[in-house]
C-alpha cells in the first residue's frame, strides 16, 4: 500500500506540489485529476524517486522510500510519449527489465505479455515503425514485464486521438484488473480518469482539494472549480451551490421553471438550446430532436437531479 | 517556375564556385600533378623511404594516442559541465574552448617552457599533451552538446524498471550517446593527425608528422618531389576520413528525442567524473599561467621587460620587423579574411541550405554540397604549397586568400545548421502574407543567423589570427605575421629572444581568446556543428 503524507517538492524554490496526503490500497488505481501544470506528474516522478521532497514522506507498506533510489523501487513509470527505447525491438524493449535481472523463460514471459496487450506478432518490430497506439501497448507491457508492485502512469493516453483514446482506456483498465495491479495514474481527462480508476484525487495548483471513491468525488464535488473540472457543464448560485451537467434541464411542457431560450443549436442526438430562467440565471438545456425552440421563445423546463451535484456538500 | 529556381542556383553558387577553383583546385591539381613529374613510381619511392614510413607511423599513433587522452578526459567533463549543476560551470566551460582557436604555435612555446629542463623535453609525451590540449575542448563540446539536450525520460523508464546508474548510461545512455563520441573523436583524431605547429615547435629534430614533414622538405630540403608525394597522399587519407566522419555523422539516430534539461546538482557517484574535469581544466590552464609567468620573468625577477622589446627587431636582429609590426600586420590579415571567409561561407551556407524542390536541383545541390567540402579535407601546409607552386607569391592578397580559405569549413559548419534549422514553412507563412523573397529573408532568416554570422565572423577572424601552417609558406619576409614572428624568435639563440616569443605569444593568446570568449558568449552551437 502506498502513502504519502504531506509531500512537498520544488523546482528551484517555487514549489509545485504542496502538502499532498494520498492513500492507495494495493490493487486499486488512483487517478490524480488536474489541469496541465497543477504539479500532478511532479508529484509522480517523486514517487517514482524521480524528484527529491521538501517536506513529508513516502513509503510503501509502511516503510520510508526517501532514501531508496529509482531503480531499487520496484515500481515502473510509463510516460505519455511511451519513452520506448529506439535502438531495441519491441521484444526487448518489453524484456528489458526481466533481463536487468536476469530473468529465465524471457522468450515466453514476453510473448504472454505481447498477447496480454494484443500485440502478437510485433516482435521484431522497431518501436518507430509502430502507431502511436501501439507504442503505448508496448510501454505498458514493458512496464508489466516484472509485475511492479506499483503502475505509475503518466497522462498514459494523452498522446493519442480520441476514439483510440476510449479504446485504450477500457483495454488499460481490463489489464489493470486482469492482472491485479496498483497504478497511480495522473490525467487531464476526466472520461479517461473515471473509464481507467477506481478512485480520484483532484488537484489544483500543486494541491489535492479532494479524493475518495469515483463516485463520491463525482457526486460531491469539493468547490465549483473542481465540478467544472469534472465536466458539470455550470454551477449555480442559490441557497446551496448546484453543479449541473448540459442535460440536467429538458425542455418540457409540463416543467415547473420558466424561461426564455437565448440560443439553440441542433446536434445529431439532441437539440441543445441555452435559457435565460427567470430567478437563475442563464443554464444549458436540452430538448428532443423534432422540437426546435428558437431565440425569444418562452419555455417551461424540469430538472433531473441525478445529473446535478450539491457542491461541498 | 523551376528553371528561374535553377538558374537562381546557379547564380547563387557561381561565384563560390570560381574562388574554390582559382583558389584551390588549381594549387591543389598543379601540387599532384608535380608529385606525378617523374611518374608514380617516384611518388613510391618517397613512401618507401624509412624516415617517410616513420613519419607515418607517428603521425598515426600520436594522434590516436591524442585521441584516446581527449576522450577520456572530455567525456566525464561533457557530464559534468553540460549535465551536472557545479557551481562555476559556465565560466569553466568557456575557459576550455579557448584552446581550440588557440595559435598552434602559442601551444607549442607554452608546453616547451613547461617541459624545459625536464626529461619532457623534446619527447612524444609533449607532444600528445599538447594535441590533448587542442582537442579536449572539442569533445567536450560536441559530446557536451549532444549529452545536454538529450532527452532523460527514457533514462528515467529504464531507472524505474530497475536499471542501476551503471545499467542505464551502458543500455540506454551509450547507445544514444555513441554518435556523437565516435563523430567527435574521428573529428579529433582528423586535427590531431594534421597539427602542424604543435609538432614543429614541440618536435623539434626528433619527431616530425606527415604535416611538418611537408614544410621540412619544401622550406629546408627542397625536395619538392617528395613533398608533392607526401601531400598526395595526406590528401587521399584525409578525405577518406572526412567521408567516414560525415557517414557517422549522419547516422545519429533521428527518433533520439532532443529537450532542454534541467541540470542536476551532483552526487556522491559523481566524483570520479569531477575529478577528471579538474585533471581537464589544469591540462589547459596550467600551460597558460606558465606561459604568462615566463614572460613576466628575467634573469629571477618580474619584468615587463619581455614586452617592452615587442617594439624592437630582438637580439642581434633575429627578425627584420619589430613584433608589434608583425601584430599589426596579422590584424590587418585577419579582417581580409574574415570577410573573404564570410561571404564565401555565407553565399555557401545558402545555397547548400536551402531546401530542393524538383531532382535536378537536388542532384545540383548535392554536387555543390560535395565540392564545397573539399577544403575540408586538404591541410593547411598543404594549402599553401599548392599556392606557392601556382599563384604570384607577391601579392599581398594570397595570405588572407589562403586564411580565408582554412577557416571556411568552420564558417559554413556553423551556418548551414541554422539556416537548414529554419523551418521552411515560416518562410512559406511570409510568403502568404505577402512578403517578397527579400522580406521573406529579412523577416525570417535574417533574425535567426544574425549572432551566428557574428559568431562565425569571430572564428574567422581568430583562425585568420593564429593561422600558421599556410602562412608559413606564403608570408613575406618583409610583412610577417605574428605567429610566423614568434617561430622565428624561438628558433633564434638567447634567452631575451625566447623572452620577447613568450610575450609576443601571450599578446597573441589573449587576442584571439577574447574574440572567442566574446563570441562563446553568444552562446551558438558551433563547435558542435563540426
Amino acid at each position: 500500500m502506498l502513502r504519502l503524507t504531506d509531500v512537498s517538492v520544488s523546482y528551484d524554490g517555487v514549489p509545485a506540489v504542496r502538502d499532498a496526503s494520498l492513500e492507495l490500497p494495493d490493487g486499486q488505481v488512483l487517478a490524480v485529476l488536474g489541469p496541465s501544470g497543477c504539479g500532478k506528474s511532479t508529484l509522480l516522478r517523486a514517487v517514482a524517486g524521480l524528484e527529491p521532497l521538501v517536506a513529508g514522506a513516502i513509503a510503501w507498506d509502511g516503510a520510508d522510500l526517501s532514501r531508496v533510489p529509482t531503480h531499487k523501487r520496484g515500481f515502473a513509470l510509463m510516460f505519455q510519449d511511451g519513452q520506448l527505447f529506439n535502438h531495441l525491438t519491441v521484444a526487448r524493449n518489453i524484456g528489458y527489465a526481466l533481463r536487468l535481472r536476469r530473468a529465465s523463460g524471457i522468450v515466453d514471459r514476453v510473448g504472454e505479455l505481447l498477447a496480454l496487450v494484443g500485440l502478437e506478432g510485433y516482435a521484431d518490430r522497431l518501436p518507430a515503425t509502430l502507431s502511436g497506439g501501439e507504442r503505448q501497448r508496448v510501454a505498458l507491457a514493458r512496464c508489466l514485464a516484472v509485475r511492479p508492485r506499483l503502475l505509475l502512469l503518466d497522462e498514459p493516453l494523452s498522446a493519442l486521438d480520441t476514439g483510440l483514446r476510449q479504446r485504450l482506456a477500457s483495454d488499460l483498465r481490463e489489464i489493470l484488473t486482469a492482472e491485479g495491479i496498483t497504478a497511480l495514474m495522473v490525467t487531464h481527462d476526466h472520461e479517461e480518469a473515471f473509464t481507467v480508476a477506481d478512485r480520484l484525487a483532484v488537484m489544483r495548483a500543486g494541491e489535492i482539494v479532494q479524493q475518495g471513491g469515483i463516485d463520491e468525488v463525482w457526486r460531491a464535488p469539493a468547490d465549483a472549480e473542481t465540478a467544472l473540472f469534472l465536466g458539470y457543464a455550470r454551477v449555480l448560485d442559490g441557497p446551496v451551490r448546484l453543479a449541473v451537467r448540459r442535460s440536467a434541464f429538458r425542455v418540457d411542457p409540463e416543467g415547473s421553471l420558466r424561461g426564455t431560450v437565448l440560443e439553440a443549436r441542433v446536434t445529431p442526438e439532441q437539440v441543445r438550446v441555452v435559457v435565460d430562467v427567470e430567478d437563475v440565471g442563464e443554464v444549458d438545456a436540452v430538448a428532443p430532436l423534432g422540437q426546435h425552440p428558437a431565440a425569444g421563445q418562452h419555455v417551461r423546463l424540469s430538472l433531473d437531479s441525478t445529473r446535478t451535484a450539491v457542491v461541498g456538500g | 517556375m523551376t528553371t528561374r529556381r535553377l538558374l537562381t542556383l546557379v547564380g547563387l553558387a557561381l561565384g563560390p564556385v570560381l574562388v574554390l577553383a582559382v583558389f584551390f583546385v588549381l594549387p591543389v591539381s598543379a601540387m599532384i600533378g608535380r608529385g606525378f613529374d617523374e611518374g608514380p613510381r617516384a611518388v613510391l619511392e618517397v613512401l618507401g623511404r624509412p624516415r617517410t614510413r616513420r613519419v607515418v607511423w607517428f603521425t598515426v599513433w600520436s594522434a590516436g594516442a591524442a585521441t584516446l587522452v581527449s576522450v577520456a578526459l572530455g567525456m566525464p567533463a561533457a557530464h559534468v559541465l553540460h549535465r551536472l549543476d557545479v557551481p562555476g560551470r559556465s565560466v569553466v566551460r568557456s575557459v576550455l574552448v579557448v584552446p581550440f582557436v588557440l595559435p598552434t604555435v602559442v601551444v607549442g612555446v607554452a608546453f616547451r617552457l613547461l617541459v624545459r629542463g625536464t626529461p619532457l623535453d623534446g619527447s612524444a609525451l609533449a607532444i600528445v599533451a599538447g594535441l590533448v590540449f587542442f582537442n579536449v575542448a572539442v569533445v567536450i563540446r560536441v559530446v557536451g552538446a549532444a549529452w545536454e539536450s538529450l532527452d532523460a525520460r527514457p533514462g528515467e523508464a529504464a531507472a524505474a524498471l530497475g536499471a542501476s546508474p551503471a545499467q542505464v548510461f551502458r543500455t540506454v545512455t551509450w547507445p544514444a550517446l555513441r554518435p556523437a563520441v565516435v563523430s567527435a573523436a574521428s573529428v579529433v583524431f582528423l586535427f590531431c593527425a594534421t597539427s602542424y605547429g604543435v609538432v614543429l615547435t614541440l618536435g623539434g629534430l626528433r619527431y616530425s608528422s606527415v604535416e611538418t614533414e611537408i614544410y621540412l622538405l619544401t622550406t629546408q630540403l627542397l625536395d619538392l618531389q617528395a613533398a608533392a608525394a607526401l601531400s598526395i597522399v595526406q590528401l587521399l587519407a584525409i578525405t577518406a576520413l572526412i567521408v567516414v566522419v560525415g557517414r557517422l555523422r549522419r547516422s545519429p539516430d533521428p527518433t533520439t528525442a532532443r529537450r532542454p534539461n534541467r541540470a542536476r546538482r551532483p552526487g556522491r557517484g559523481d566524483l570520479p567524473q569531477v575529478v577528471a574535469t579538474v585533471v581537464a581544466l589544469a591540462l589547459v590552464v596550467t600551460p597558460l599561467l606558465t606561459l604568462l609567468a615566463g614572460s613576466l620573468r628575467e634573469d629571477g625577477t618580474w619584468t615587463l621587460a619581455n614586452y617592452r622589446r615587442l617594439r624592437t627587431v630582438g637580439d642581434g636582429n633575429a627578425l627584420l620587423v619589430p613584433v608589434t609590426d608583425a601584430l599589426v600586420t596579422s590584424l590587418r590579415t585577419a579582417v581580409d579574411a574574415t570577410w573573404m571567409s564570410l561571404l564565401l561561407g555565407g553565399l555557401i551556407a545558402v545555397v547548400v541550405s536551402r531546401r530542393s524542390l524538383s531532382r535536378a536541383e537536388r542532384g545540383l545541390r548535392s554536387t555543390l554540397d560535395a565540392f564545397f567540402m573539399l577544403p575540408l579535407g586538404v591541410s593547411a601546409v598543404t594549402l599553401g604549397f599548392g599556392f606557392l607552386l601556382t599563384l604570384d607569391t607577391s601579392s599581398r592578397l594570397l595570405v588572407p586568400i589562403a586564411q580565408a580559405l582554412v577557416a571556411l569549413p568552420l564558417v559554413v559548419r556553423t551556418l548551414v545548421p541554422v539556416l537548414s534549422g529554419v523551418d521552411d514553412r515560416q518562410r512559406q507563412a511570409a510568403a502568404s502574407l505577402g512578403a517578397g523573397p527579400l522580406r521573406t529573408c529579412a523577416t525570417v532568416d535574417l533574425p535567426v543567423v544574425r549572432r551566428p554570422l557574428l559568431v562565425a565572423a569571430g572564428f574567422a577572424f581568430a583562425v585568420s589570427l593564429g593561422e600558421f601552417g599556410a602562412t608559413s609558406f606564403l608570408v613575406r619576409d618583409e610583412h610577417p605575421t605574428l605567429p610566423v614572428v614568434i617561430f622565428q624568435l624561438i628558433g633564434r639563440p638567447g634567452s631575451e629572444n625566447f623572452g620577447m616569443a613568450l610575450a609576443a605569444s601571450v599578446v597573441l593568446a589573449a587576442a584571439t581568446a577574447l574574440v572567442v570568449l566574446v563570441v562563446d558568449r553568444l552562446g551558438v552551437r558551433s563547435l558542435g556543428a563540426f
